[in-house]
């Protein structure tokens, strides 16, 4: 039976998150002075060394990500944490910050010393404003007790829109434009935020720096998957038993995470699918629960851990219908920019309501799924590049559900 | 440098190259739709998405940087679905009235859909159905017909510091509109026509008013009376298929006779007339202490975006009309009378680059001749389309002269329809006023040009004025919070409203980038240079009119025709 590992989640449940002494006294801002007695350049290595992978979605190696910002040249720099955690049936960032928010300002704060940033914002999303509150208390103990130094963060709040968590978008929001996603390159760890060298990291990577410094770098890269070591934080919800957050190593597969962490399907129905990684991440079928939930695992299987969202659908479920509604989500969310995204997420929301309707015919399906393959290579960002993943991956496995549904 | 390989060509480009860059550069023609050559990069349309050898996603030509090594290929099987697959997106949310559609033969998503062969939509048609702006007398929006390629916002707010176009909604809903306002009218919009160049496709456009010409040419109570603007024969040779100034200005006179003109005239003459009322201005202002510097009065755009956005700093402006109104108010007034007609049955129409002269003629100030001084503003495309329509072929047309009294013109004259022109000729005028020399060389080839903000210090027999020429609004913008800081060192500065002057004009055959102004700018010059009178003063229907009619400038009779005042605009939100 797999287990769970608190790595992330270490201090969650033990210590009072509003007692900055309670953080202090498990060991919390220790690795923050280890940092600053090394050089900037050993503990980018560092983190480098651990192979810590972004936790956001992308999964770019954080510490070669920190090192961009860091060779870049400029009067100033800027570290953000992305708390824009739209993903539906995601709350992981959520259990982070409201459990051990002082984990994030310090990885921040380690991540400002390394690149030489003095400025961090923590991007929240506009649906948490209770964290928001329990964020800028947090700062307010930090800098009272002087602890994060001449490093300074500052709470910005999303208003709503999903393409936030896109780091160019959530950037043009912090400057006050439209929420739209910039071309790159250059990418922001070389232009961002005010045209200057940016990193933007999600919370659960940046809760994991602390431990990090603190353990070595080789200690969190024999953890888990060798490719994408570490533990990850999980959100369970739908037809399964346990509807909880845990934390487990990444060679952890599919299968374990549902039946052993969740108990399997509730009430004694069968499996039918399992959607990982939030709205956008891929359906699965049971000939692939003996994936490993690590990033190239599943990308080889044509799924993605993404949020770490993990959505079990039991065998009553209709897929033809939670589909259409996916896609009305992305039609809703798009936020007009670019031609594919803006046109394709509402077209593939009409063909899966003609579907879901029972008006659909082979051509549809086909048409679907040739949008959805322009969209995922064309697209200007993220959102619309996986978008359509959810229609593809449900027309490759799940083809019976469509053809029941056709005219 | 980076070597790369497009579609099987090595070709050698400097490191930052943009692929659509080493594309040109290896010959290889690479769609566009969001793409303007004098605009930022935008990647919003992805029509010129490539293959990039060992990359998962496709890149946009547009805004992705080239690497030494770079293997790359434009039409490639999976770049030719995405193109199709997204002009069929675009297309099945685009009417499908082309032959309707003032921009037909003329349109970037036309051409496309012609290029890759786009017949069986697989999308259905949905047109939004949303209301056509009509707010301004110049301008029309189709919001229907916009593909949000957002080349219009960046027109009006990097090129003209105007910001009246924005964004409204996201997704699907997404839509250009007009800032703060219900619609154009109510947004600080200045007409000046920038965005009509931008707009790749039709939901941008002049307000076309051919049928209103042809009513009044039908009409046999109507003596139907035209002026030409400086800048418009330069450009309207590329309306009907001649190569930019290639048309020949008697040439066009004897096609404004064919398409029903009963006299043709020419707005050189105001101009030529504007200079001694303008540059004798200047000298009084500088004489009494008056309000320094004076701005130039000519281009309405600006005219417009002073009173909107620098209410201020109106006793700057100079206060002679343009040339088109002077025009307008001396054809009812001094030309009829010479020519013994009834104004009364003049049907006046201005030909202009321009759109904001359409809102200009439709002031009600400018009625000074007793009737509104111009009835009509048509532009230069719309001239060309009337060419068109009346089959005309430009190469077996006789020449014809311009008709009598205020049809004159120098070079001078000419020149007012690029940057720089009108303070050109004005220091042509001045400097003879006031040093009582001939200026022997007539160049000030200071004023010429691109830049966007010329200055210089004209030493006039000891006397020193410093002058400044401005053209783009966002460059008038950096002259005027100069002013209002009480920071000009400037007397005299020349604004046009247009990139390039009036050669850029709004109303100009659609222009797609500055290349094509600085090549209409270069036509202007060399009008000038073959002229045989190049000094305003000169101008022998000029010293007429004073001598039979006005008397002097700034006389009683030019404050009553030739000179205007100015109103804010009192915008609610600005």
């Amino acid at each position: 039976m797999a287990e769970e590992m608190r790595v992330v989640l270490r201090n969650y449940g033990k210590i009072d998150p509003l007692k900055i002494e309670d953080y202090i006294n498990a060991g919390g801002y220790q690795a923050l002075e280890k940092a600053r007695s090394m050089s900037q350049t050993d503990v980018i290595e560092e983190v480098r060394k651990s192979g810590l992978r972004g936790r956001g979605g992308a999964g770019f190696n954080a510490g070669q990500k920190w090192n961009f910002a860091f060779q870049a040249q400029a009067d100033q720099k800027y570290v953000i944490c992305n708390a824009d955690e739209g993903e539906p049936g995601t709350y992981k960032d959520r259990t982070i910050m409201q459990g051990d928010p002082h984990s994030v300002l310090e990885g921040m704060a380690i991540c400002g010393y390394a690149i030489g940033a003095s400025k961090g914002y923590i991007y929240c999303r506009g649906e948490y404003p209770y964290v928001v509150d329990l964020l800028n208390q947090a700062i307010d103990q930090a800098r009272e007790k002087g602890v994060l130094g001449d490093f300074d963060i500052e709470v910005r709040m999303g208003a709503g829109a999903y393409v936030c968590g896109e780091e160019t978008a959530l950037i043009e929001s912090i400057e006050g434009h439209r929420g739209e996603p910039r071309f790159k390159p250059p990418y922001p760890p070389v232009s961002g935020l005010w045209g200057k060298p940016t990193i933007v990291n999600n919370v659960e990577t940046l809760a994991s720096v602390p431990v990090i410094l603190e353990k070595g770098g080789d200690w969190y890269a024999g953890l888990g998957a060798a490719s994408y070591p570490g533990t990850k934080v999980l959100t369970l919800t739908g037809d399964v038993v346990n509807k909880t957050v845990i934390e487990v190593p990444t060679n952890t597969t599919i299968c374990e995470v549902i039946y052993d962490f969740g108990g399997g399907i509730a009430g004694g129905k069968a499996f039918k699918a399992v959607q990982i990684g939030g709205t956008s991440g891929a359906f699965i079928p049971e000939s692939l629960l003996d994936t490993q939930i690590d990033f190239d695992s599943m990308s080889a299987a044509g799924a993605s851990l993404g949020s770490g969202a993990v959505l079990v659908m039991d065998e009553t479920r209709d897929i033809v219908d939670v589909v259409c509604r996916i896609a009305k989500f992305f039609e809703h969310e798009s936020c007009g920019k670019c031609a594919p995204c803006r046109e394709g997420t509402m077209r593939l929301h009409k063909l899966m309501n003609k579907l879901n309707a029972g008006e659909g015919s082979a051509a549809d399906i086909a048409l679907l799924n040739k949008l959805g393959r322009v969209m995922s290579v064309a697209c200007l960002c993220g959102l619309g590049q996986a978008a359509p993943s959810p229609v593809l991956t449900t027309i490759k496995h799940f083809q019976p559900d469509y053809n029941a549904k056709l005219q | 440098m980076a070597n790369v390989i497009i579609d099987g060509i090595q070709v050698s480009v400097p490191d930052g190259s943009t692929i659509l860059k080493a594309a040109q550069v290896a010959g290889v023609h690479i769609p566009t739709l969001c793409y303007h050559p004098d605009q930022a990069v935008k990647a919003n349309c992805r029509i010129c998405v490539c293959e990039v050898e060992g990359q998962r996603l496709l890149q946009a030509a547009c805004s992705q940087p080239v690497w030494d090594g770079m293997e790359i290929k434009t039409h490639s099987p999976r770049v030719l679905e995405a193109r199709k697959t997204i002009l069929e997106l675009i297309l099945a949310h685009h009417p499908q009235d082309c032959l309707n559609c003032i921009r037909n033969q003329n349109c970037e998503l036309q051409d496309l859909a012609n290029e890759y062969a786009i017949r069986d939509n697989p999308f259905e048609q949905m047109v939004r159905g949303l209301p056509q702006d009509r707010s301004t007398p110049s301008i029309v929006r189709d919001p229907d017909k916009c593909i949000l390629c957002r080349r219009c916002i960046e027109a009006c707010s990097v090129f003209q510091s105007v910001d009246a176009l924005g964004l409204e909604n996201r997704g699907c809903q997404a839509m250009v509109v007009p800032s703060l306002g219900k619609d154009l009218l109510d947004s600080p919009c200045v007409m000046c026509g920038q965005c009509i160049h931008a707009c790749p496709v039709g939901a941008i456009a002049e307000n076309e008013q051919i049928d209103e010409f042809l009513a009044a040419v039908n009409d046999p109570d109507k003596i139907v009376v035209t002026q030409i603007a400086p800048a418009v024969r330069a450009a309207i040779g590329e309306e009907v298929g001649l190569k930019t100034g290639a048309m020949d200005m008697n040439v066009f006179v004897a096609g404004l006779r064919q398409v029903g003109f009963d006299y043709v005239l020419h707005t050189n003459f105001t101009a030529d007339l504007t200079i001694l009322e303008e540059g004798n201005e200047l000298l009084q202002r500088l004489k009494e202490g008056g309000k320094l510097p004076m701005f130039t009065s000519c281009s309405p755009g600006w005219i417009n975006f002073c009173e909107t956005y620098y209410p201020d700093l109106l006793d700057n402006l100079s206060t002679c009309k343009s040339p088109q109104q002077m025009f307008g108010a001396l054809v009812k007034t001094y030309w009829a009378e010479k020519m013994g007609v009834d104004p009364s049955k003049i049907y006046s129409v201005s030909i202009m680059p321009c759109t904001a002269k359409k809102f200009e003629a439709s002031r009600p100030e400018m009625n000074d001749s007793g009737y509104r001084d111009v009835d009509l503003v048509l532009t230069t495309r719309e001239v060309g389309r009337l060419f068109r329509m009346a089959g005309i072929d430009f190469s077996r047309l006789a020449p014809s002269n311009f008709d009598s009294w205020m049809g004159a013109y120098t070079g001078a004259a000419v020149i007012f329809g690029a940057t720089g022109g009108v303070m050109e000729a004005a220091l042509r005028t001045v400097y003879e006023v006031v040093t009582g020399k001939t200026l022997e060389d007539v160049n000030f080839t200071f004023a010429r040009g691109m830049e966007g903000i010329k200055e210089a210090e004209i030493d006039l027999d000891g006397t020193v004025v410093k002058v400044a020429i401005g053209h783009g609004l966002a460059n008038a913008r950096k002259l005027m919070e100069q002013v209002r800081a009480g920071e000009s060192p400037y007397h005299f500065i020349e604004i046009m409203a247009c990139p390039g002057g009036c050669i850029g004009g709004g109303g100009q055959p659609i222009t797609k980038s500055n290349a094509k102004r600085a090549e209409r700018i270069q036509a202007i010059y060399e009008e000038d240079a073959g002229l045989p009178l190049r000094k305003s003063h000169d101008n022998p229907e000029v010293k007429a009119i004073y001598a039979d009619f006005l008397t002097e400038p700034l006389g009683d009779k030019s404050h009553e025709l030739l000179h205007t005042h100015y109103t804010p605009k009192n915008k609610k939100f600005l």
